[in-house]
């Protein structure tokens, strides 16, 4: 079990994940917001989506956790 | 009309500070509107009276119309100051602003939306005599066309997409034999990533500067220039350092006149009122072309002000009260030069990062010929929600490298702690060779990032 996490200080925009699907390494996993720039959170493992932490529009800090992620 | 007594401000930042600080200058009260994240900013901190207008997202707050007209009615402001982006150039919001019974401080919405509409304000300019890019004037179906078209342009010229954008779907094709490929895959392209398979051409200006020229009119015909700016020096259309008078308009005979000609005919084409500017590519043979017309104040206009003296946003109040503009033409005069640097919470060292954070320690530098324009101080927060640039230092001096000279001084001596920023960028860019000879275009900054980039 590991965790996706925020690479930058800033808002969640879009969560491009499910809880089950299943996703490659570098696959998109939320878009952040920060001062009018939109950032892709990519997973550097692949594996399975087991929970997703945050919510669409919720502020988030850089390093805090955005989902979890089952590796094989 | 007199002049107004009251005035809201409709914007946050450096720019509302500067706005509040010319209206407390000339002894007219100020109110600031902001968001809930805003409520200690440093631009309400400075406006007599502040209204809170939404939660920290632009859509919610600082866009949300009706909260900013229902501020300035309830406060009693006769006059609303857009500043730059956010509700400036939103001719809609203009219309509704006249219709609350208050003046929009800008265009008409008439002008706003004659020049908002690219085709449109292309056509504008062209028939007032402008110098436009060549090109194919809407699609190219067919190849044998298009080898005319570019024959008659001059190679190389430009393959677009017509549905792109961001260079996405664009192709430079230097010679008519890589002209049918080209047209080709860029069909292709468009095809697949924007679903029109339009393309057309256009000259492509090898090295192109932007070059805008300052305009100013009042209610009553009169107009003037206030010669140019050159703002080559951007990275991904983001503008770093920008400076008046441009270095390359100064040593190519004949430029000045033509490039404020033009703009001042683009401007009256439109029945232009308050501060505008034309934008301009400018090629390494000096030919000029129409861009577009920004319809309000400009985020560089500091460095207009440093060399000829005039207050922008004080004559923007002045002509919106309906005063005739009493600068004449022959009396402005370009002293000096200004340089402006535009200071970004980002990392330089991680691909220009936006980094929010917590100013700590701060100390704007001062100094002969320094002006530092912020909307932050000690001890705040830079929030995720807006814009990165957080403070824009003009310097100016007798001639281009003392105004440089005060610029590295000036970013060595800000005190600025606890946030992460490009004045480390800001200083190498100032160091460079080509900085120094202004041997630069608009694609120099990413080079020279791309050449320094570590491994």
């Amino acid at each position: 079990m590991l965790h996706i996490k925020a690479h930058i200080t800033g808002t969640v925009w879009k969560i491009e994940v499910a809880v089950g699907d299943t996703v490659g390494e570098g696959d998109i996993i939320a878009i952040l917001e920060s001062m009018k720039m939109e950032m892709p959170v990519e997973t550097d493992d692949a594996g399975r989506i087991t929970e997703i932490l945050v919510k669409e529009g919720e502020a988030v800090t850089e390093g805090q956790p955005l989902a979890t992620i089952e590796t094989d | 009309m007199p002049a107004f007594r009251k005035v809201l401000i409709a914007n946050r930042g450096e720019i509302a500070c500067r706005i509040a600080t010319v209206l407390r200058e000339r002894g007219v009260a100020s109110v600031a509107v902001h968001s809930e994240v805003d409520a200690g900013a440093r631009h309400v901190r400075l406006a007599d009276e502040a209204v809170a207008i939404g939660p920290a997202p632009v859509a919610q707050s600082y866009l949300n119309q009706d909260a900013v007209i229902e501020a300035a009615l309830q406060t009693g402001a006769e006059a609303i100051h857009p500043g730059y982006g956010l509700l400036s150039e939103n001719a809609g919001f203009a219309r509704r602003v006249a219709a609350a019974g208050l003046v929009f401080i800008g265009p008409t919405p008439e002008a706003i939306d004659a020049m908002g509409d690219k085709a449109r304000a292309r056509e504008t300019a062209r028939a007032a005599g402008c110098p436009v890019v060549p090109g194919s004037d809407g699609p190219v179906d067919d190849d044998t066309a298009a080898a005319a078209i570019a024959a008659s342009l001059g190679y190389p010229v430009l393959v677009k997409a017509a549905g792109g954008g961001g260079g996405i779907g664009m192709a430079i094709v230097e010679s008519p034999e890589k002209l049918p490929r080209a047209l080709t895959s860029c069909r292709d392209r468009g095809r697949s990533s924007f679903g029109n398979a339009a393309v057309y051409l256009e000259k492509y200006i090898e090295r192109p500067r932007h070059i805008e020229v300052q305009v100013l009119f009042d209610h009553h015909g009169h107009g003037v220039h206030l010669f140019e700016r050159e703002c080559s020096v951007q990275r991904r259309h983001q503008k770093v350092i920008e400076e008046a008078p441009s270095p390359f308009v100064q040593r190519t005979p004949g430029l000045r006149d033509g490039l404020t000609r033009a703009a001042l005919a683009a401007a009256s084409a439109i029945g232009y009122r308050n501060a505008g500017t034309v934008e301009f590519v400018v090629g390494q043979d000096g030919a000029f072309y129409f861009i577009e017309m920004n319809t309000r104040l400009q985020v560089e206009h500091p460095v207009t002000e440093a060399i000829t003296g005039v207050d922008l946003i004080g004559w923007q109040l002045e002509i919106a009260a309906g005063a005739p503009l009493t600068l004449l033409q022959d009396e402005l005069v370009i002293r000096g030069a200004a340089i402006e640097c535009r200071l970004y919470a980002e990392d330089p060292e991680k691909s220009f990062v936006p980094r929010p954070g917590r100013i700590g320690a701060f100390e704007p530098p001062t100094g002969e010929g320094v002006r530092f324009d912020t909307g932050v101080g000690p001890e705040t927060d830079v929030t995720p929600y807006y814009d990165p640039m957080i403070a824009k230092l003009v310097t100016r001096g007798a001639n281009r490298a003392e105004a440089t000279t005060r610029a590295l001084s000036a970013l060595e001596t800000l005190r600025l702690e606890g946030l992460t920023t490009n004045r480390d960028f800001l200083r190498a860019i100032l160091a460079t060779e080509t900085f120094a000879a202004a041997d630069y275009d608009t694609g120099w900054l990413e080079r020279y990032v791309k050449a320094n980039r570590k491994t």
